[in-house]
């Protein structure tokens, strides 16, 4: 996507400085040739090819019912502040760090007690906002075990840059005693 | 009479007077420019504000202004630049030039543009007094609740927006109408639609989209602020509420907003080039295409700022690919511009440099756009400074740019003289390097995760440099423009005298003297070809010598031409206004209204509207005639009625315009109540059913309707319509009073948005019953003045069309009203 930007940018841009230093050059193109190349011959593929790129994209990193079944992690929102729990884990302790199994799937189910948050982790991909009254879902995967910074990315007050999270990402055998539950 | 003869005459006609009484101005030209000042000292002080953003962030860790004042600054910075700084700036561009480039005098309700300034500047005011008074709104400019609900923002600051930036709006909606008519009724002779200058079709669709795209802002303005003065729960999602259908109101203007910014703009550039580029603009009638497509998707892809609030995937994918072919109108244009510039002899001066500066940047803005409207890529980039850095390469390229080419094109049309060039050159580079700096950089601390609205943030994370970069680009930056700001006043002080038309363009706007006379035209022209390729030094002599219609005084009546809307054929000699007082002290009366609300001082609010109301009865005395005055000769061998004589007049049409706001903002509380009683959480339990009053509401609003149209016919026999006047007055106060009543006797409208939602409805309708009541009373004290008979019928035909609004406003209601009883649709 970057580099068809970079093309496009610098084929526009170069048809700008011919026909401004050199319009000799460009004579020749019949008037309405440049809008229907330029304006729908050329973008319409090209919309076309990255519309349905992320149409698939998209759909493979939803969480569905018949893929495989992912944990369940509940991250709670509120002035200014992430609290992380742990249902499916028994005997699991409430944390301010999030700590995930690496290499596996994890649905973190997103909520907030007061405004609109939205959960972010950059490195781990895209956000979910938590909605007063709603539960987002957004599926997530650690590949290896680490630190990854988490942040508050939709503005939610005076407090909103303060209101990061760690997420800290465990071997898979490590993870239930990480977060105390019963091994 | 000779030349300078004739010019004495038109002007003082049409002057305004001097000292105190400039401040009754209602002029175009005066008014046009005071918009364009207003706007360009809120720029200054926007970009102050973001001058304050960038020192805070040029260092991690920085003390520089705390996250209060900091929330408060960004906040400012973006609802300054948006509602106070694009939209009036475009707005005076228009009020200022279309007569112009139309072949009009004025244009079509001179005291409503006086008073949509007075508004402007009010509004703006309130917002820039609670700022400096340290209580700025600060929940961001799109203000999403509850963040900006009674709950976590309880102090004044959110009020101070929702009052002001509505206050302010009433300015947007007024120049929209007038101007939509103004385009429709009020050009040369001849020149049909198909003959219309590009500019004039611009913004003919800009206008049309502030008709419907202002209303849901409105609503949704009006609606938190009831929540947050009244406690009736809309957004709040332990009452029946939902946050998200601000965000759907919110952005169902907002993103037509930014089309609404751009197509200006763009119809500046599509005005501009084939000046600079020696021939005609190609394509006019595909790009006429162009923006009606780009008008109607910029109305189904607001969803794309909501990407990541839970909306489901395939939902989610419509409005991803509504907002990728917008790319495809969008390139349409860019490729006639330069398809006319290869195809032209270009010659370059410094609105051409602007020119090239808007391709650099807009082009680049308009490719991150379509990398935001792919779902994946905007759930990793939105919220973060990658879309800070695609907003401002959509908007400063897309309409800063633009519009500093338009200054520089058109300040000779203000000065009467030459740029001064020494300083225009530094100033493009240093705008051009700093904003790409600036800006450029944020696209990749966004990509390394750093979201949009921290006040600071730790230096570990990789953001320094950039943000330091940015910091730096941001000040070289306004050096640029504190230099665009000096060649200004250069320009006025030093220019050369430029004659007329200094650029040989070939646009109706330079077939007259600079400094523009307050009448424009000595001579109204006829039009036979298209109207942006006209021979415009031989065009001006004729005209300054009076050749063309309307030449000559009249009656000390300022007179113009008002013409069939699709043929251009002179159908109507409109007269307009005097100067006045009458817009200020409106305005004034509808400032102690807003400000009433804002500080709680509600005795004041009533006070405020009947003094509203009465000022706007005052307003149509000095207009009309007592007698019928036939076919007025308009030069040229032809006569044509006065506009009150005929049916298709402007007042008509405004009404008519007036009604399309209304009923969008109806159709957005309809939406409303719709989208809560389908998705909004907590409708489980049982509420009280509705009582039978509105049924009768309905009744007696049919009764209105039929009593308006009574009137009506009757007058066009020549009977007196008052007694049927005065009856539906009565009848629509009768039908006010039982819809309040309605309202009264809802059982705690606070604790349910059903509750809530059933109150508001009525009360939209009480108004539109009262509104109905009023034009009744004002038509039958017109009819008592004499200023009514079988032609002069305007009156009625406004009266009628407004009751007959009233009525059908209360079907929908009684619908879903009932639909609300049975506990919402699950």
């Amino acid at each position: 996507m970057f580099w068809g930007a970079c093309v496009l940018f610098l084929l526009v841009l170069g048809l700008l400085s011919v026909s401004l230093l050199r319009p000799a050059m460009l004579a020749a193109v019949k008037p309405m040739h440049w809008i229907i190349g330029g304006g729908l011959m050329m973008p319409i593929p090209i919309l076309v090819g990255l519309l349905i790129a992320a149409l698939v994209l998209g759909e493979q990193l939803l969480p569905r019912a018949g893929g495989a079944k992912a944990m369940r992690v509940e991250a709670h929102a509120s002035q200014w502040q992430w609290r992380f729990t742990y249902p499916e884990i028994a005997g699991s302790a409430e944390s301010d760090v999030l700590h995930l199994p690496a290499g596996e799937p994890v649905d973190i189910v997103v909520t907030t007690a007061d405004v609109i948050h939205s959960f972010w982790i950059p490195r781990l991909g895209g956000k979910i906002d938590a909605i007063p009254g709603r539960e987002n879902t957004i599926r997530l995967q650690a590949d290896k075990p680490g630190a990854y910074h988490g942040i508050c990315a939709e503005y939610c007050g005076p407090g909103h840059e303060t209101m990061s999270f760690v997420a800290q990402a465990h071997d898979g055998a490590d993870f239930p005693a990480a977060v105390g539950g019963r091994p | 009479m000779s030349p300078i003869g004739l010019h004495k005459a038109l002007n003082k006609i049409w002057a305004t007077p001097p000292g105190w009484g400039r401040l009754s101005a209602v002029n175009h030209n005066i008014l046009g420019k005071r918009f364009m000042v207003l706007a360009l000292v809120f720029f200054t002080i926007g970009g102050v504000l973001a001058m304050l953003i960038r020192a805070q962030l040029a260092t991690p860790n920085s003390a520089f202004i705390g996250p209060e004042l900091y929330n408060q600054i960004f906040t400012m910075h973006g609802t300054v630049m948006m509602f106070l700084f694009a939209i009036p700036m475009f707005e005076g561009l228009a009020i200022y030039m279309l007569p112009k480039l139309l072949g009009a005098r004025d244009l079509a309700f001179p005291r409503l543009t006086a008073y949509g300034f007075w508004c402007y500047l009010f509004g703006g005011t309130i917002l820039i007094i609670a700022m400096l008074a340290g209580y700025a709104p600060n929940a961001g400019w799109f203000m999403y609740t509850p963040l900006s609900s009674g709950t976590y923002s309880p102090g004044i600051n959110a009020d101070v927006w929702l009052l002001g930036i509505t206050f302010v709006e009433i300015s947007a909606v007024t120049a929209a109408v007038e101007l939509v008519v103004t385009i429709l009724k009020m050009r040369a002779p001849g020149m049909s639609l198909t003959r219309m200058p590009i500019f004039g079709w611009y913004m003919l669709v800009t206008a049309g989209m502030m008709l419907i795209g202002f209303p849901p802002l409105i609503l949704g303005s009006i609606l938190l602020e009831l929540e947050r003065a009244f406690d009736l729960p809309f957004f709040d999602p332990t009452r029946g509420g939902d946050p998200l259908l601000w965000q759907h109101l919110f952005w169902l203007f907002g993103h037509p907003e930014v089309y609404i910014i751009f197509l200006p703009a763009a119809g500046v550039l599509s005005t501009m080039i084939p000046t600079f580029a020696r021939r005609p603009l190609l394509g006019y009638n595909a790009i006429i295409v162009a923006i009606v497509a780009m008008a109607f998707l910029s109305f189904g892809l607001w969803v794309h700022h909501m990407f990541t609030v839970g909306i489901p995937h395939l939902a989610l994918a419509f409005f991803s690919a509504a907002s990728a072919l917008v790319a495809i109108p969008t390139a349409v244009q860019i490729f006639a511009w330069i398809g006319t510039l290869a195809s032209g002899r270009p010659k370059f001066d410094i609105p051409m440099l602007y020119v090239v500066g808007f391709f650099i940047v807009f082009v680049c803005g308009g490719l991150t756009g379509v990398m935001l409207a792919m779902v994946p890529f905007n759930s990793q980039a939105h919220d973060s400074y990658f879309v800070v850095a695609h907003l401002h390469y959509v908007l400063v390229g897309g309409f800063v740019f633009p519009m500093l080419a338009a200054l520089y094109y058109w300040l000779p049309h203000f000065t009467g003289r030459r740029s001064v060039y020494g300083l225009s050159i530094p100033a493009f580079w240093l705008i051009l390097i700093g904003f790409n700096l600036t800006f450029f950089l944020m696209h990749l601390t966004g990509l390394m995760g750093m979201p949009r609205r921290i006040s600071t943030y730790p230096s570990n994370w990789g953001w320094d440099w950039l943000n330091l970069l940015s910091s730096v680009g941001g000040f070289l930056m306004t050096m640029g423009f504190a230099l665009v700001l000096i060649d200004i006043i250069m320009q006025f002080r030093f220019g050369r005298r430029a004659g007329r038309n200094p650029w040989k363009a070939r646009t109706l706007e330079w077939a007259m003297p600079t400094p523009a006379p307050p009448y424009n035209f000595v001579a109204i022209p006829e039009i036979n070809a298209r109207a942006d390729d006209l021979d415009i030094d031989a065009l001006g002599g004729e005209l300054a010598g009076g050749r063309g219609y309307l030449a000559f005084p009249r009656a000390d009546r300022q007179e113009t031409l008002g013409v069939d809307m699709m043929t251009g054929e002179p159908d109507q000699v409109i007269i307009l206004p005097q100067p006045s007082f009458l817009p200020l002290w409106t305005a004034l009366a509808t400032a102690a209204f807003f400000l009433g609300l804002l500080f709680k001082v509600y005795w004041i609010v009533p006070v405020a509207t009947v003094a509203v109301v009465i000022l706007f009865f005052l307003w149509t005395r000095p207009l009309g005639a007592r007698r019928n005055m036939g076919a007025i000769e308009i030069g040229q061998g032809r006569a044509v009625p006065a506009d009150g004589e005929v049916k298709d007049n402007v007042t008509y049409w405004a009404s008519l315009s007036g009604i399309a706001v209304d009923a969008t903002l109806y159709a957005s509380l309809l939406f409303g109540a719709l989208y809560l009683a389908v998705i909004a959480p907590g409708w489980a339990e049982p509420l009280p059913a509705t009582n039978w009053l509105p049924a009768i509401a309905l009744a007696t609003a049919i009764a209105s309707l039929a009593l308006a149209r009574r009137a009506e016919i009757s007058n066009a026999k020549g009977v007196s319509p008052a007694p049927m006047l005065l009856l539906a007055t009565c009848v629509g106060i009768a039908t006010t009073l039982i819809l309040v009543m309605g309202m009264a006797i809802i059982p705690h409208p606070t604790s349910h948005a059903n509750l809530a939602l059933r109150f508001v409805l009525l009360a939209y309708c009480a108004v539109h019953s009262a509104v109905a009541a009023l034009l009744a009373l004002h038509a039958w004290l017109r009819c008592r003045g004499g200023f009514v008979s079988s032609v002069r019928a305007t009156d009625l035909r406004v009266t009628r069309v407004w009751t007959d609004y009233a009525a059908i406003v209360q079907v929908p209601l009684w619908a879903v009203l009932l639909m609300l009883s049975g506990g919402g649709l699950r």
